[in-house]
């Protein structure tokens, strides 16, 4: 199994996703940079956290338009498997790869800290292994992680259970998003972008008898492990 | 002709905006009761070189903000076009 982890400039957790990746999974993983034009053979694009650009005008708008998103784009419309983490997750809403905006935290101040989250769909391919309205625990750490999402795209979202993570009450809602949205995917469910971060809490140096991490991306290599069976058939 | 362009950019009207209203906050404290609503946006200024005529600037700028210097989803934007002396 291939994985790409993408590097802008001001990117500070790829080589997080890497560790998790090429060390603690069996991924065979490289690093993007940003200026490389093509994508080939990957199973897996991780966009990681940090802050591309400087966070720029708004987090994510320039990175949109770094040489690699093309492909990146290209490739998530062909079905490829896309995890945006934190400022990935912003650079996907810019792309408009998924629905909604990042606003400023409502409380003014960058928030680092765990807290808790609630699987709210367990049938996509990077929550496989958990269980449904499971409540998890994921640190956090941005200061413009606020989802906003009109009335009539929220419902569309809803119906089509596209709402993935949700942080478990308005008490650990660290950022004021609307309906405590953490975590959504596209309708098609291979693009999912989320503002906790599971690289951090994926392995037992770092986050001893939790696998609240782990199992995001033990998620992704059993889609990836089933993708490939229904090929082979 | 060479254009200088003037671009606002807020959060649409109806939608909360934290700066705006934490400045509202500190305003009031320094006495200002009269102080109704805050919103805080950005501004920026560009010069734009060889556009034969001023459709062609504000075409390109309506252009620029929809794709980069404003997000539709949550901004609104606005933008004063001048000719200026190249």
């Amino acid at each position: 199994m291939k994985a790409g982890v993408v590097t802008f400039p001001g990117s500070n957790c790829d080589q997080d996703v890497f560790n998790v990746l090429d060390n603690i999974f069996d991924f065979e993983s490289d690093m993007i940079w940003h200026k490389e034009k093509s994508l080939n053979g990957y199973d897996l694009i991780v966009l990681p956290g940090g802050f591309s650009y400087g966070d720029y005008l708004r987090s994510g708008a320039i990175a949109r338009f770094a040489n690699i998103m093309d492909s990146v784009i290209d490739y998530a419309n062909q079905g490829g498997l896309v995890l945006g983490i934190c400022n990935g997750f912003q650079i996907l809403l810019e792309s408009d790869l998924l629905p909604g905006a990042m606003k400023i935290n409502d409380s003014l101040k960058f928030v680092c800290k765990n807290v808790q989250l609630q699987v709210v769909n367990n049938e996509t391919p990077f929550t496989n292994q958990y269980e449904n309205s499971e409540i998890i625990e994921m640190p956090v750490a941005h200061g413009e992680g606020n989802y906003y999402i009109d009335d009539k795209r929220l419902k569309n979202l809803e119906s089509n259970n596209q709402i993935v993570l949700k942080y478990k009450d308005k008490s650990e809602n660290p950022n004021g998003s609307i309906e405590n949205i953490a975590g959504i995917c596209n309708k098609e469910r291979n693009i999912f972008g989320l503002m906790p971060h599971p690289e951090r809490c994926a392995e037992d140096i770092i986050s001893p008898g939790r696998s609240d991490g782990y199992r995001m991306f033990s998620s992704i290599m059993e889609e990836i492990k089933v993708r490939g069976e229904k090929i082979a058939r | 002709m060479d254009w200088e362009v003037k671009i606002e950019t807020k959060l649409k009207e109806g939608i909360l905006d934290p700066q705006g209203k934490a400045v509202k906050t500190g305003l009031k404290q320094l006495g200002y009761d009269n102080v109704e609503s805050v919103h805080v946006g950005k501004y920026m200024e560009l010069i734009l070189d060889d556009i034969p005529d001023k459709e062609k600037a504000a075409e390109m700028v309506v252009d620029m903000c929809e794709k980069l210097l404003a997000n539709p989803v949550i901004e609104d934007y606005k933008y004063e076009l001048t000719e200026v002396e190249g």
